[in-house]
């Protein structure tokens, strides 16, 4: 392992070298070229993103540990990074127009976003709790300039530092979590801390499991999961637009991935506490989300609750500590990433004179002067609400599917009921386009990006029934290879678990 | 049969979709071409379900020109298709009201015609689905997508309080779904198959049959609707559109009778056996109460509606006493009620359309003025009071007769819902139609137009013909449904030889423990 560090030997890491490199040439050149070169770092930005994704491509299937096992490149971490490239891409395409119309461009924009987005990648790889950190930390930080890039708008400084004194509240967690953690142990490598976890006992295991709940509390509050989600509709309001519409999209699936590598890698044989704890976070993200939801007045905030609740169904796949449970997870927040950047696309479109609207009374009778619009908002929401043939249903159908296949059938019950309540909300909106009189007409302008996008996700929303088992497979190659392999511990996962009998309720 | 006429029944309506899409122009050109596209498309279904029918072999129980595809293989889910004597007329009365729902709104529904006429072809598709498919997955997602062109047309053109009685309509039917979709899942794992005739040859423990069959209840007993979860209905009714009440009294509330003879009877036979007087006493609760409840209504629609609550009591009390005089009749009762409140919501409309008020006392005296009109209504009326040679009195003698055989009490009971069905129908009739004119516009108004008398002769003389020749019906869902009753009973009975046998060996047991 401690070989001579060449540029060969870090051949998994290069896409992220790769993003630092490319983010320091474009910060270069967009010094010199000035606010206006957005539109050029931008899509610059997405060139790169793209041969990021070639060269994930084409990367050989197996696993690589590097840098002292700091860094992993296996299936998991390639295919979750190619998803993150096209959440990436579509952020991207969503932004452009939105920032040159409200004249609000500044070229930093694209360059956090990439850096965030390599924080990210870096995190979906960390194999060491010390490389967790600090991509966590990476992405945090420039998610938090991002909140707050609207500098001169109260809300979006709120916004920003909100954002910051919680966030660094809950990287406090996790750094408390990993000082017990090393502590007790005296290891930060997962394979290795697997398995001195897995030789404790007595009091020394509590004090491990206490060190495991602050990491997982940490992370809960970057997930948005209840009791850690009460920044959540704060900054989704505050931030400018299309930064909320990229919270939305892409950081969760990182967090998530990561924390789903700590649960069944280092994790793996405190199975019992965590998966009443993951199942705790999962049911009130539910709950909380579906009827916090129903007295919302702002869009954004609407966006934050259900991104709460999806959050919730997502866990509820983790929960299951199966393959297929966390193959229906992976799956299930796929789906909702391409049915959020829809609905954003559209909200996005929401400008008068510059100005844009986000109240869900502004979309009073959208369907009378957006025919367009309000179709698409319509079949996205009906496809949140999960009401088949769209594609939300079946997100929710294979969550279930493992959800019943474990026989937690209260659980079960409790989702479905929630989704319920949530569907109110969604077909609210369908009902203030539909139903109510119309406000005054928007600009027509959608712009080519948005509409790319808004086209791809209603069309994927519509036609996914065709064809219902596209993306399942990608996700179960993705779980398989972390989950399959007894990858830490000798004895494999697929056996059937103890399940608590607090969450189980048979016949 | 090679040749996919169920996927062409299926999917047509779709393709009549796709050129309303595509329809340009101004917006009389729109409208005007929209109403035509959808009516011709509704009727080629029509045609079609008419071919199904004439091709329909009525000796065989089993599934007919069955189709299967693999769907979702990663699940085994499939796209199987087939029709049997149990769904073959709801087909075709899916396939026969969705024309006469769009002619029924030609001229009554003025705004977004187009989106409207895509509205009922989506929703002709996902009814047809419902009907046809043999998959329990592809069953729930045409199930539960019906609820969103429906949602839509009570909530775009419905009346003053449309909003409430929209999400009413979908959120209550949801909740009973999703509940559906859970007992479908656990039927998948305990069966290992999501294929509807493989679930119905496997019946699950008994144990588990009874909380699957409480939650594909709570999602039937919504859609039908039962009492006391009928709540839903009036309000839906009387906010839709004419057509939206047509479809729905007409084809949705059948979907939860649909579902009982589909899944619940033959895939949980045993719970079916103990939740029988259950079932019972909802049904008779249902019609007396809300023949009651009709008898005081000023609201024409709201009056049908609860009328036909009380009908759909009936269909319950015939199928689930589980005679084959009962089932024929529950089943009958369903096309008969199918076509005779869609009729007489129509009549509502033709009346509101002229008057735009639903209230009885603004009417009167109008057979002076509306005799053709007048003739049509009193057969309609006739026929859900179930008088003698109309289709209602076909159904409910059957259902009665099939309780009868079951339990007397029930069907005493039952029948004083004739008596109140009698009571509240010609309450409406003479209050709207004899009398002396009291309003001078109501004295005014014309006679039934052409469209409007085409539609109601046609479906008055569907009615008149099923109660003179009920065979038409009955030849062809006897063989599916004796089969139904066969299985049930074979079922029933081994259960209790299982039982008996379990009480022996616990008597021996004891006996031998006693006597050593």
């Amino acid at each position: 392992m401690n070989d001579v560090v060449t540029f060969y030997s870090l051949q998994p890491l290069w896409p992220e070298l790769f993003m630092a490199l490319l983010v320091m040439g474009l910060l270069i050149l967009g010094a010199f070229k000035g606010d206006q070169s957005t539109r050029l770092l931008t899509l610059l930005s997405i060139g790169g993103l793209l041969l990021v994704l070639l060269f994930l491509l084409v990367t050989p299937t197996g696993k690589s540990t590097i840098l002292n096992g700091f860094f992993i490149l296996d299936t998991y971490a390639v295919n979750i990074k190619i998803i993150l490239v096209f959440a990436l891409t579509a952020s991207y395409m969503l932004s452009v127009k939105y920032l040159y119309d409200t004249g609000f461009v500044k070229f930093e924009y694209p360059l956090l976003i990439l850096l965030a987005g390599m924080g990210m990648f870096l995190m979906v790889s960390a194999h060491h709790l010390l490389s967790l950190y600090m991509a966590l930390e990476l992405q945090s930080l420039s998610l938090y300039i991002l909140a707050a890039f609207h500098r001169n708008s109260i809300k979006s400084t709120e916004a920003g530092v909100k954002y910051f004194i919680l966030g660094a509240i809950s990287s406090g967690f996790i750094l408390f979590g990993i000082s017990l953690l090393y502590g007790f142990t005296g290891e930060l490598e997962y394979t290795r801390l697997a398995n001195a976890i897995s030789g404790l006992e007595g009091i020394e295991r509590t004090a491990i499991v206490f060190g495991m709940i602050f990491i997982i509390a940490g992370i809960a509050f970057k997930i948005s999961a209840v009791p850690f989600h009460m920044w959540t509709p704060d900054v989704y309001e505050g931030a400018p637009l299309p930064v909320t519409a990229f919270f939305a999209i892409a950081p969760k699936l990182a967090a998530l991935a990561m924390l789903i590598r700590l649960l069944v890698g280092p994790f793996e044989t405190l199975v019992i506490d965590w998966q009443i704890i993951i199942g705790f976070l999962s049911v009130m993200s539910m709950i909380w989300a579906a009827f916090a939801g129903l007295v919302q007045k702002d869009l954004k905030r609407l966006m934050a609750y259900s991104s709460i609740g999806n959050i919730g169904y997502a866990l509820l796949g983790v929960v299951m500590v199966t393959t297929e449970g966390v193959s229906a997870s992976i799956f299930y927040l796929m789906l909702y990433m391409v049915m959020t950047a829809g609905v954003f696309s559209i909200i996005l479109c929401l400008q008068r004179d510059g100005m844009s609207f986000k109240r869900i009374e502004n979309l009073a009778g959208l369907s009378k002067n957006h025919p367009v619009l309000a179709y698409s908002m319509a079949i996205l929401m009906l496809s949140m609400s999960g009401l088949p043939p769209l594609s939300g249903f079946f997100g929710k159908m294979i969550i279930f599917k493992e959800v019943i296949a474990q026989g937690m059938y209260a659980l079960a019950v409790i989702g479905v009921l929630t989704s319920v309540v949530a569907a109110f909300y969604y077909l609210r909106i369908i009902k203030v386009m539909f139903f109510d009189k119309p406000e005054m007409p928007y600009s027509q302008d959608v712009g080519g990006m948005r509409r790319i996008v808004m086209t791809v996700s209603v069309l994927f929303a519509l036609c996914y029934i065709l064809r219902p088992d596209t993306l399942l497979p990608f996700a179960q190659n993705t779980a398989s290879d972390l989950m399959g392999k007894g990858i830490y511990i000798e004895h494999s996962l697929e056996q059937p678990l103890i399940v608590p009998n607090v969450i189980k309720l048979g016949y | 049969m090679d040749f996919p006429i169920l996927s062409l029944l299926l999917f047509s309506p779709l393709v009549g979709v796709l050129f309303l899409y595509l329809i340009k122009g101004d917006a009389e050109t729109i409208n005007r071409n929209a109403r035509h596209t959808a009516l011709f498309t509704s009727v080629f279904v029509l045609a079609v379900s008419l071919l199904l029918l004439m091709g329909f072999d009525s000796n065989e129980a089993g599934f007919q020109f069955v189709e299967n595809r693999t769907w979702m293989p990663s699940l085994g889910l499939a796209y199987h298709l087939g029709v049997d004597g149990i769904s073959l007329f709801f087909v075709v009365l899916s396939a026969f009201l969705t024309p006469v729902c769009i002619l029924a709104s030609w001229s009554s529904i003025k705004t977004r015609v187009r989106e409207y006429m895509i509205a009922f072809l989506v929703l002709e598709t996902f009814m047809m689905g419902t009907f046809l498919a043999l998959d329990s997955f592809l069953f729930y997602v045409f199930f539960e997508g019906v609820l969103i062109p429906m949602f839509l047309i009570i909530g775009i053109w419905g009346g003053p309080r449309r909003v409430y009685s929209a999400f009413k309509f979908i959120l209550y039917t949801l909740l009973g779904s999703v509940l559906m979709f859970l007992a479908l899942l656990t039927l998948y794992f305990q069966v290992g198959t999501s294929s509807i005739p493989e679930l119905i040859a496997n019946p699950v423990a008994r144990n588990i049959q009874m909380w699957l069959w409480i939650a594909c209840f709570a999602s039937f007993a919504i859609k039908m609707p039962m009492w006391p979860f009928h709540t839903w209905l009036p309000d839906a009714h009387v906010e839709a559109p004419t057509a939206g009440s047509m479809i729905l009294a007409g084809v949705l509330l059948k979907m939860g009778g649909y579902g009982f003879l589909r899944f619940s009877i033959p895939m949980f036979p045993e719970a079916t056996e103990y939740f029988v007087p259950f079932i019972y006493t909802l049904s008779v609760i249902a019609i007396i109460y809300a023949s009651l409840v009709a008898l005081v209504q000023e609201d024409m629609k709201k009056l049908i509606a609860y009328s036909s609550v009380a009908h759909m009591g009936f269909v319950t009390l015939g199928i689930f006493s589980m005679t084959m005089e009962g089932l024929q009749g529950g089943m009958f009762q369903m096309i008969s009620h199918g076509l005779i409140s869609a009729a007489l919501f129509l009549c509502v409309g033709v009346l509101y359309d002229r008057l735009h008020t639903r209230d009885m006392g603004r009417y009167g005296g109008i057979v002076q003025n509306m005799p053709r009109y007048a003739t049509v209504f009193m057969i309609l009326m006739l026929g859900a009071v179930g008088l003698p040679g109309t289709s209602g009195f076909i159904g409910e003698f059957l259902a009665l007769l099939g309780v009868f055989q079951a339990n007397i009490l029930v069907a005493i009971l039952a029948t004083t819902g004739i008596v109140l069905g009698a009571a509240y129908m010609l309450r409406l009739y003479r209050v709207v139609v004899f009398g002396r004119v009291t309003n001078k516009d109501a004295g005014e108004m014309s006679d039934m137009n052409q469209r409007e008398s085409a539609i109601l002769i046609s479906i008055v003389l569907m009615v008149l013909a099923l109660g003179i020749a009920p065979n038409l019906i009955l030849d062809r869902t006897s063989a599916s449904l004796q089969a139904l009753q066969t299985h049930y009973e074979s079922h029933i009975q081994s259960a209790h030889q299982h039982g008996v046998l379990i009480k022996e060996k616990i008597s021996t047991d004891i006996g031998t423990d006693y006597h050593e």
